[in-house]
C-alpha cells in the first residue's frame, strides 16, 4: 500500500483537500479573469462596464476568499517542495503545516483588512 | 526519498526516468516557485498597493503600454493556466475512473487550455496602447 500516505490523516490529509480545493477555485477564477481581461481591447467603456461585477460588495467579498486561496495554495506548495528534496522537511511535515497556517495569518489578515476597508470606502 | 516518510499531504515522485508524468510532477514544482512570485506580487499589486477602486481600463493601458508588465502578465498568464488545468487533469485521474469519461474530460480539458491560451495571449500580444492613447495619458 505505497499510495496510503495521502489519506494518513491529520494535517496531512487536511493541507492534501485544502490544496485541491484552493487550486481548483483559482483556476476557475483564472478562466473568469482571462475572458473579462479579454474585454480591455473593446475600450474603455465596454471594460469599465464590465467592472461593476468586480465593484459589486458580493463579489468583493468572494474575491477575499480568492485571495486566501492563492495565498494558502502558494504557502502549502513550498511546503510540499521542501518535503520532496529534503528529508529533514518531511520528518517535519507537521509543523510545516503549522508553519504555513501561521505565514498564511500573517499575509492574509492584513490583506483581507485593507480589502474591507476599500470594499466599504 | 525514504518511501516510509510521510508525503505530507504531496506526491511522490513518480518512479522510473522519463514519461509525461515525471514532466508534470516536475513542471508543478518549477511553476509553482514562479508563481510564488508571480501570482502572489500580482495580488499585492491589485489588492494592497493599489485596490480594486483604483483599477480601470486606464490603469490596463498604462501598465500594458509597458514592456515589463506585458512580459509579467504573459508569464503568469501561460504558467497559471499550465499548472491549474494540469491540477485538474490530476484530479479527473483521481475521481474518474471510467475510460470514456475520463477520456471526455481530458479532451474538456486540452480545449480549455487551447482556448484561454488563445484569448488571453491574444489579449495581451496584439495589444495596442496607441488605440487608447487618449485615455491612457494621466
Amino acid at each position: 500500500m505505497s499510495l496510503g500516505s495521502i489519506y494518513r490523516g491529520r494535517e496531512g490529509m487536511v493541507s492534501w483537500a485544502l490544496h485541491r480545493i484552493t487550486g481548483l477555485g483559482v483556476l476557475l477564477f483564472l478562466l473568469i479573469h482571462i475572458a473579462d481581461i479579454f474585454v480591455v481591447r473593446y475600450g474603455a467603456e465596454a471594460f469599465d462596464d464590465l467592472l461593476i461585477i468586480y465593484h459589486a460588495l458580493p463579489f468583493r467579498i468572494l474575491e477575499i476568499g480568492l485571495v486566501a486561496a492563492v495565498y494558502f495554495h502558494a504557502l502549502n506548495g513550498m511546503r510540499i517542495i521542501l518535503i520532496d528534496f529534503w528529508d529533514g522537511a518531511a520528518l517535519r511535515q507537521r509543523e510545516l503545516f503549522w508553519g504555513v497556517v501561521i505565514i498564511f495569518t500573517l499575509m492574509f489578515v492584513p490583506t483581507a483588512i485593507l480589502m474591507l476597508i476599500a470594499a466599504f470606502e | 526519498m525514504s518511501s516510509s516518510l510521510s508525503r505530507g499531504g504531496g506526491r511522490a515522485r513518480p518512479r522510473g526516468a522519463g514519461g509525461f508524468e515525471l514532466f508534470s510532477w516536475y513542471f508543478f514544482r518549477v511553476s509553482g516557485v514562479a508563481l510564488l512570485l508571480l501570482a502572489v506580487f500580482h495580488v499585492i499589486i491589485m489588492h494592497v498597493i493599489n485596490t480594486v477602486n483604483e483599477i480601470d481600463h486606464a490603469f490596463v493601458v498604462e501598465r500594458w503600454s509597458q514592456p515589463f508588465w506585458q512580459v509579467y502578465d504573459f508569464l503568469l498568464l501561460t504558467l497559471a493556466l499550465l499548472h491549474g488545468v494540469n491540477g485538474a487533469r490530476v484530479a479527473v485521474d483521481d475521481y474518474i475512473r471510467s475510460n470514456g469519461w475520463r477520456v471526455a474530460a481530458y479532451s474538456a480539458l486540452l480545449l480549455i487550455a487551447l482556448v484561454f491560451m488563445v484569448l488571453g495571449g491574444l489579449a495581451l500580444v496584439t495589444f495596442d496602447p496607441g488605440q487608447f492613447e487618449s485615455v491612457a495619458g494621466r
